[in-house]
């Protein structure tokens, strides 16, 4: 009789206790996001993290992409807004990073920010403090996405040299196969064929003098190469000047290109559509053999917590498990974007490639270095690209735009 | 709800007036006043984001007008605003004189003509500027393709890649669009004019060119200044056309930029290249409003004056 009541007695202590738990439990993240085709991705992740904090939930809501950042900063500048944001990186993270609407990071409330690289931790990091802002959580590059079979089918490797590249474009052409599918109708193409097609004769020596001031954009180097993607451009899609972003795109997923320069993160969208497309990826050729093959790399966003949020600690939970290795290759493997994160390991062998040839990088210059202010480096290359491959300007004058327009608010050139 | 006119100031009566004025009121105040309002203070402050800085006075419009980055971008894009003006009044409302007085004379099937030429009108311009980007891609789009069928191959351009025919492609896209409101709103004009006095005219001998100059044109002017001072309005605050068919950008290299796509990428930023800057936008936004205020309204007065009573 006393058992069975002790028994009894216990049983509803422990009933209460484990009530009482799952009640403090309820800590309900709000997490926005702008990656709509990402949902079910995502909302695995969560489930993941939920099995390893059963005290948080987490609820996953998306915004159209091109209303993301209005609406984002509306939320905020009005004190409210989730508490976990995917936000964005360089410039665009700076315009809600600056008025104090994120909390900062560093190595104490967030350790895993050491299985960062620096290149990544710096785009979202804000250049007036030096606080890392966001977690980071994908790294895309700008090279040359390539057709195996129309290669294979013509005995073709992918080329080392600007001259092996020019010699192929041509064999192609001349089997009235078009050689690129790139147009440059649409503005920012032409920021993405600078750096798909000319990184390597870039080189990274001309970034560490363009950044401590040592040259400027009407070296050599730079004139030189823009004259090169000038004769490269015959090779394009048929009147590319007309041609835009989705045709190109259309012109390359239905077979009928060899070669598109553009970012990686077209891989696994070209593959959505046309599943029986074999890519492959190669970087810039270089001008002499024995240069230094580059691809151009920049960070996509990051994950950061609001600051004004009264669940801190669960978000700094949440974000720290976005941080971690197994998250970065679950990310790499779902969505075939390559996750920063050090130590992941990657199925697909095309992602494998990416990430060697991440090895040997150089920024995606305009974006990371001068997209903070206007005119930004990357509306004048665009804009000047565009013109000097419409045959309007030459590739000096297109330099000379360029620099003249940075130089209005970038000291280093102003010496 | 009956109020006599001997005693229009009971308080039932103000009650009614005023139900029926503050709804209105409010709506108006709230949606309209308020954000022109605001955007107008807004422009006066230094903006980080979406985040109000300190008081610059009229730096922002300084910039705006006379800076070095800014000035050329919006004196370049007003350019195009004038010219986009100039080439809608001759073929839209041109046009659409034209097309009312072929259905004023009721030829054959007019009542077909007149609900095909008003179609386009009701479409969505989001639909009507990929339906013409598609005709106009250089490699497969209709207008290319009929031209290499008749052997017009030198004729065939990249046209919204080519910056001496972008812009003039995005006209022709607008007025195609919207000639039939022109065309639908003459058509009313005419068939308002007495027929006797076209009668009249007729007797008299003149021919087709006098008549629709010396009589038709100068008795259908309140159409005409409606529909000029909408065309006005409307160039300036162009906006869709160029979004849709060539980006924010005003692609190729700026030849297609417009007053809107300036506006809108200096507010709210263009995700692929530039960062935002919304004092500067709210700046512009309201110098734009200002000087379509001021012309429309002159415009309207000028041209109710060559209006006849008859």
């Amino acid at each position: 009789m006393k058992l069975t009541r002790r028994i009894l007695m216990g049983a509803a202590a422990g009933s209460f206790l484990l009530s009482g738990t799952a009640a403090m439990a309820q800590t309900e993240l709000t997490f926005w996001s702008w990656r709509q085709e990402d949902k079910a991705f995502y909302q695995d992740i969560i489930k993941k993290f939920q099995a390893k904090e059963p005290g948080i939930t987490v609820k996953f809501e998306t915004y159209a992409p091109e209303n993301y950042q209005t609406i984002l900063s509306t939320a905020l500048a009005a004190g409210r807004g989730p508490d976990v944001i995917q936000v964005r990186a360089y410039g665009n993270l700076e315009s809600i990073a600056t008025p104090g609407y994120l909390l900062a990071l560093d190595k104490q409330n967030v350790p895993e920010l050491a299985n960062f690289p620096e290149p990544a931790l710096a785009a979202e990091t804000l250049r007036s403090d030096g606080k890392v802002y966001a977690v980071p959580f994908a790294m895309q590059a700008q090279l040359v996405v390539y057709n195996k079979k129309i290669f294979k089918d013509n005995g073709l490797n992918p080329p080392k040299t600007w001259d092996e590249l020019m010699a192929l474009a041509k064999a192609l052409k001349a089997k009235n196969i078009n050689p690129f599918s790139n147009g440059t109708a649409t503005a920012w193409q032409n920021e993405t064929i600078v750096g798909g097609l000319l990184s390597s004769m870039l080189g990274k020596e001309f970034e560490a003098d363009i950044v401590s001031g040592k040259a400027n954009f009407t070296d050599p180097r730079f004139v030189n190469a823009l004259a090169k993607l000038k004769d490269i451009s015959q090779y394009f899609a048929p009147n590319f000047t007309g041609v835009d972003y989705p045709s190109s795109q259309q012109l390359f997923v239905a077979g009928r290109a060899a070669m598109f320069a553009g970012g990686s993160y077209e891989v696994a969208n070209f593959k959505n559509q046309n599943p029986t497309l074999d890519l492959g990826v190669f970087p810039a050729p270089v001008l002499k053999e024995g240069d230094q093959a580059l691809i151009a790399t920049y960070y996509d966003g990051g994950y950061a917590v609001n600051a004004k949020t009264d669940k801190k600690d669960a978000a700094l939970k949440f974000v720290r498990f976005l941080a971690t290795p197994e998250y970065g290759t679950a990310f790499t493997n779902t969505l075939k974007n390559l996750s920063p994160i050090k130590g992941i390991k990657i199925e697909d062998s095309i992602t494998q490639d990416v990430a060697k040839l991440a090895e040997n990088s150089m920024s995606y210059l305009m974006l990371v270095r001068f997209r903070y202010q206007e005119p930004s480096g990357s509306v004048l290359l665009q804009s000047n690209v565009q013109k000097m491959l419409a045959g309007q300007q030459t590739p000096e004058q297109a330099a000379a735009e360029i620099n003249k327009g940075i130089a209005t608010y970038y000291k280093p050139f102003q010496k | 709800m009956q109020v006599s006119r001997q005693q229009p100031r009971t308080l039932k009566h103000r009650l009614w007036v005023a139900f029926l004025v503050v709804p209105p009121i409010v709506f108006m105040s709230l949606f309209v006043v308020y954000p022109i309002l605001s955007a107008f203070a807004y422009a006066f402050y230094d903006w980080q984001g979406l985040a109000r800085g300190e008081f610059v006075g009229l730096r922002n419009f300084k910039e705006v007008l006379f800076g070095a980055t800014m000035a050329p971008v919006v004196w370049n894009a007003f350019l195009h605003n004038v010219y986009a003006l100039i080439a809608l009044m001759i073929i839209q409302n041109g046009g659409g004189f034209f097309l009312a007085w072929l259905l004023y004379k009721e030829p054959f099937g007019f009542r077909f003509h007149r609900v095909a030429i008003f179609v386009p009108v009701v479409l969505s311009t989001i639909i009507v500027g990929f339906l013409w980007k598609l005709f106009l891609n250089p490699n497969f789009g209709i207008i290319n393709q009929a031209l290499y069928s008749l052997g017009l191959d030198s004729w065939a351009k990249p046209w919204l890649g080519d910056s001496s025919t972008a812009l003039g492609a995005l006209i022709l896209a607008n007025a195609w669009h919207f000639v039939g409101f022109p065309a639908l709103v003459y058509l009313a004009g005419m068939q308002r004019i007495p027929p006797d006095v076209i009668e009249a005219a007729r007797l008299d001998g003149t021919n087709e060119w006098q008549l629709l100059k010396n009589i038709v044109w100068p008795l259908v002017a309140p159409s005409t200044t409606i529909l000029f001072t909408l065309l006005f309005i409307g160039a300036f605050n162009w906006f869709e056309i160029p979004y849709v068919m060539v980006g924010l950008d005003g692609s190729p290299f700026g030849s297609t930029d417009v007053l809107g796509l300036v506006f809108y990428r200096t507010a709210f930023g263009n995700q692929s290249a530039s960062v935002q800057n919304f004092g500067m936008g709210s700046a512009l936004a309201t110098l734009l409003f200002l000087f379509i205020v001021v012309f429309a309204s002159m415009l309207t007065l000028w041209l109710r004056r060559r209006e006849i009573q008859f």
